[in-house]
């Protein structure tokens, strides 16, 4: 089994955690067509590479960022989500 | 009874104990065997060799590897088939019988398969069988199956204990040789962690039985000199009888020691599995008889056993000649060696062997093993000369024998490394293997790593252990090379070709699927030139011994075959289990997670049929079975005429502190809380992002900044994971809690519950304008303190209680006995179920699918339009514009029907499915059947629905308006 560093806990199994697809930016709702909508909420991208991904370790609920390359399956690197949401967001 | 025949005096054998005799019987014959032998040994020690027939054509078999390698050795005993004898130990009273045969052992009637042969070719399989239509399974599948098979399961079989255990340490060294042995020195030295593990009773490895100097106390002494240091050096745990049966990501090893699964996480993995030896192929060398020259010097040094009285040798290393002393040291006769090689190597070991006046038979391969007369073991091999690679001259030599010793060449145990992803390769000029591409913290060391001689399994032990050290960050010495040792040099060399084919066939490649020679050459000429092809093809490989006798040569013959490499063809690709392994180690103890509420006993006491809701144990009704539905049906009179209690502890509970907490709300729920009056609740709906309903509740505000917020008991921890992977995104200054389990919950419901509730609750307005419908308020109850939320979800005016988890049952009690005067009663689920299906409320997940959108619901009252964002709310603008074909519609069956009405009968719009329904019951209030379900959109209340039962037939229900009962919610409000 593999081992996931959660930047909360350290070294976990795997087991522990739950990945939830790729990071995407979420459209305006208030300027996004209907389409580009539908596009955001329903397809994922896919990308065989290094991805960024959420992830949760499932027994503290803890969200982060994993990097991780979806060809060989390799964990690059872990770290709190708000390295990347820095600041409040408003609608 | 014959009595230990072949057993060397004491105190040969190193696992035996001649001081201990044990009795067990095999096909129904008792013999006599030591303590720590195994089935296979104690009936070698008495003569007996034949332990199977073989899986198509019955041939007998008996032991090859003495090192549970082969599939021959499989054995039944009482409860439990495929025991392999070579590794089972013999205890007093076991009865072994051996598998695949019709009539006994010994006299096999099915053993004339093997004369039809030739008629099946390889992939018969897959050309016969088939036409006419049908007649597999009819007619041939029942008969192969019954000849062609392994052990039987019974199904009477008692329950075993069998365990699981976590287990955690810095180095990982798997097999206990020489190198391992360094390597766990050297890394245990260093102050690492070490674990090792042995699938023998001790370690040792080949130091235990193979004979890798002349002088056979020089080879000895080595083995105690680091048995010695291992036993007494900290750090080292040894686990013996132990096996790593896989590899997974990240050093994760299943380890199996009896009936116990240990996951072993390593930091490091030190790979010191050895080699297997590797059988030839000639005409009968599936005999009984016929064994490689490490499971002779194993039957030796091990159990103490002499394999037989005269020995022909067939070698191209020194291992043949090592052996040929080992039973010239224990009086057995070597009438012959041959040896396979133009000129062998000029090493002590030939020569000391050579000077034992042994004829050898340079250059020469056996051309045939034959039978005894009752064709059940070997009686004599044919040697002659090889004139160039398989082909051999006509001029044969015979020798009379009772064992012939193979010593050929090897394999790495390479499975472990290339589950880790290791790429193994060969080199077919020196038929060396090397494996590369393994991942980090993971160390090759010993042979599996191509290390021949002793000096040099030595010095890449100690190598590994630096390497497993130095990984971890520990202060290793690496000049210390103190006492290097000075064996001498040997000659383990491997041969390319040790493949004869014969005129008559019967050269088996692969013991487990009774494939010979022609049946690989076959798969090659039917087209097959991949490995992983000819393996599906031929069944090559596939059998319980997994190809660990059989990858190699299969290699060479398609490489001969297709004019390539062996390099090119490689191996076909290792999977785990590295051995079969028992379902019940795998299944291990039940644990079962299961949650009980606060009042879980007293439901018991009260006679409650219980059920599972998620991992939550509750009530279903309290009462017998026989009385199921009278029982349901009562309670839900207590409520609707009186007063009852439910617990409702199961409930999700999520406090939502901080400035922004109504915001927080705004967003995660489909309706509007920012001006939510403190002191009352309001309900809430959660849409995903694509606007599907996803869970329901209330939010009480008990202050501008605080929010207590219920959440169906499934949903409720996927409700809180949700939210926080909102709020990673959005910032709010809010703090978000799962409470569910802290707190336990009690519906008093009925119109007699506020009179209930005054008794034990003095310091709270209870009065209908004092804390009406939909208030919340906190105080206490029976001196309990308490959440109070007046709710509407039965029907009628009730209470909802949460006070801490450890104070439910003194609450449940309180109640109880408040409640005496106006006949209180404990209700269960079933009933709370049909109250709320009398109300028209849905149960998420049971009313809703992963589908069903607010407005399918008929819940549009839900949302509040006018907020700028909600989770959901986008994706309801766009799904307004396309509307839905269906809606949740009310219906209601007026006249009683013979055959049940049930959840997910179909809704029917002439001919087509609508829909289904998702709630329906008999209402005892309104006496007559009531429901809920998917329907067309034109099926507005007045208008007609076609339901489907389970039979077939076709009724016709009436479209209503909900709630079904009470249609003004005048008795909630009360």
């Amino acid at each position: 089994m593999k081992l996931m560093n959660c930047p909360l806990n350290g070294l976990r199994n795997i087991s522990e955690f739950i990945c939830f697809g790729e990071v995407t930016e979420m459209p305006n709702p208030n300027e996004a067509t209907d389409d580009e909508w539908a596009d955001f909420t329903w397809m994922s991208n896919n990308t065989a590479g290094v991805v960024q991904e959420w992830w949760c370790h499932t027994a503290t609920s803890y969200w982060f960022i994993a990097e991780r390359n979806t060809v060989t399956d390799e964990i690059l690197k872990t770290y709190p989500a708000s390295e990347i949401f820095t600041s409040r967001i408003d609608f | 009874m014959q009595n230990q025949l072949n057993r060397l005096r004491a105190p040969s054998g190193l696992l035996v104990n001649h001081n201990k005799t044990v009795e067990f019987s095999f096909e129904g014959k008792i013999y006599t065997g030591l303590e720590g032998d195994t089935i296979a040994s104690a009936l070698a020690a008495n003569n007996v060799w034949l332990l199977s027939r073989s899986f198509k054509y019955h041939r007998p078999r008996g032991v090859m590897s003495m090192a549970g390698l082969e599939a021959d050795t499989l054995v039944q005993l009482e409860h439990e088939p495929n025991v392999a004898a070579d590794r089972r130990k013999i205890t007093s009273d076991l009865k072994v019988m051996g598998q695949n045969y019709s009539g006994s052992l010994e006299n096999d009637r099915d053993a004339m398969i093997g004369k039809f042969s030739h008629f099946m070719p390889v992939g018969f399989y897959y050309k016969a069988f088939f036409r006419p239509r049908g007649i597999w399974q009819k007619f041939w599948e029942p008969i192969v199956r019954k000849r062609a098979g392994l052990g039987k399961v019974r199904i009477d079989t008692p329950h075993a204990y069998y365990d699981k255990s976590y287990k955690f340490c810095d180095v990982v060294v798997v097999g206990s040789g020489p190198a391992g042995m360094t390597a766990a020195l050297v890394a245990a030295e260093a102050g690492a962690e070490v674990v090792l593990i042995e699938q023998e009773p001790v370690i040792g490895g080949c130091l235990n039985y193979s004979r890798l100097t002349v002088d056979q106390s020089l080879t000895q002494n080595k083995r105690n000199e680091l048995v010695h240091a291992v036993e007494k050096q900290a750090g080292i745990e040894i686990m013996a009888d132990a096996v790593c049966n896989g590899w997974f990501a990240d050093n994760w090893l299943p380890v199996i020691q009896g009936n116990k699964l240990y996951k072993l996480r390593a930091k490091e993995l030190i790979l010191a599995s050895g080699k297997m030896e590797q059988p030839a192929i000639f005409h009968n060398n599936d005999l009984p008889g016929v064994l490689i020259g490490s499971a002779v010097q194993r039957l030796l040094r091990l159990y103490g056993v002499r394999p037989g009285k005269r020995a022909v040798i067939l070698t191209a290393n020194d291992e043949g000649y090592a052996t040929a002393l080992e039973l010239f040291e224990h009086d057995v006769e070597v009438a012959a060696i041959a040896d396979l090689r133009t000129q062998p190597a000029d090493t002590p070991l030939y020569n000391a062997a050579k000077a034992k006046g042994i004829s050898i038979h340079i250059g020469h391969a056996v051309y045939e093993a034959e039978y005894d007369a009752g064709k059940k073991h070997i009686k004599g091999v044919k040697l002659a000369k090889i004139v160039n690679g398989s082909k051999l001259a006509d001029e044969k030599q015979q020798y009379a024998c009772d064992v012939l010793s193979v010593s050929i060449g090897y394999t790495p145990t390479y499975q472990l490394a290339l589950q880790a992803g290791g790429k193994i390769s060969y080199d077919d000029d020196t038929s060396i293997f090397s494996i590369t591409n393994l991942p980090e913290h993971f160390y090759l060391t010993g042979s599996v790593n191509g290390a021949t001689d002793l000096n040099t399994i030595l010095e890449s032990g100690q190598h590994a252990g630096y390497s497993a050290a130095n990984a971890l960050g520990l202060a290793v010495n690496n000049t210390t090379n103190k006492n290097k040792d000075n064996f001498e040099l040997t000659d383990q060399s491997n041969y390319s070709w040790p493949i004869f084919p014969h005129p008559k066939g019967k050269e088996f490649v692969d013991l487990d699927e009774d494939l010979q020679y022609a049946d690989i050459v076959n798969a090659c000429k039917d087209g097959y030139s991949e490995l992983e092809l000819v393996k599906r093809y031929s069944t090559v490989g596939m059998g319980p011994s997994q190809g660990r006798h059989s990858a190699l040569a299969t290699a060479r013959i398609v490489a001969h075959q297709t004019q390539r490499k062996v390099a090119e063809v490689g191996v076909t690709t290792a999977r785990p289990p590295f051995r079969a392994e028992k379902l019940g180690v795998i299944a291990g103890r039940s644990f079962e997670p299961e949650r009980f509420t606060s009042m879980h006993h007293r439901h018991l006491e009260s006679g409650a049929q219980m059920l599972t809701a998620g991992l939550w144990w509750r009530p279903a009704y309290y009462g017998s079975p026989e009385n199921r539905d009278q029982c349901i049906r009562n309670e839900n009179q207590f409520i609707r005429n009186n007063v009852g209690l439910i617990d409702v502890s199961t409930l999700g509970g999520l406090e939502i502190r901080g400035p922004d907490a109504a915001e927080f709300l705004n967003r995660m729920y489909t309706f509007a809380y920012v001006k939510q009056k403190l002191g009352t609740s309001r309900y809430v709906l959660m849409t995903n992002a694509a606007g599907t309903i996803i869970d329901d509740g209330v939010a009480c505000r008990f202050n501008e900044e605080h929010f207590y917020v219920t959440a169906t008991t499934g949903g409720v921890d996927n409700v809180y994971r949700t939210m926080l992977w909102w709020n990673t995104q959005w910032r709010l200054d809010v703090d978000i809690t799962n409470v569910s389990a802290a707190y336990a919950g009690i519906n008093i419901a009925g119109p007699k519950s506020r009179e209930v509730l005054q008794k034990v609750c003095h310091d709270i307005d209870l009065s209908p304008e004092g804390f009406p419908y939909l208030g919340v308020r906190k105080g206490t109850v029976a001196d309990i303190p308490a959440r109070l939320l007046r709710v509407g979800f039965v029907g009628e005016l009730g209470y909802e209680i949460h006070v801490p988890s450890s104070q439910g049952e003194s609450l449940w009690d309180a109640l109880l006995e408040a409640g005496k005067e106006q006949m209180i009663k404990p209700v269960g689920i079933e009933a709370q179920r049909l109250l709320r299906l009398e109300k028209g409320h849905i149960i998420v997940s049971q009313d809703t699918d992963a589908m069903t959108t607010p407005q399918e619901a008929q819940m549009a009252w839900a949302i509040a339009k006018k907020k700028p964002f909600f989770v959901g709310g986008r994706s309801l603008q766009v799904l307004d514009n396309n509307p839905s074909k269906r809606k949740l519609v009310g219906f209601e069956i007026s006249q009683p029907q013979k055959e049940t009405v049930k959840e997910s009968n179909l809704i029917l719009d002439g001919n087509t499915i609508v829909g289904h329904i998702t709630s329906v019951a008999a209402s005892p209030s309104l006496n007559k059947i009531v429901g809920m379900g998917y329907a067309g959109i034109h099926a507005d209340p007045g208008s007609q629905i076609s339901i489907k039962l389970t039979s077939g037939k076709i009724i016709t229900a009436q479209v209503v308006t909900m709630p079904f009962y009470d249609p003004e919610n005048k008795r909630q409000e009360m």
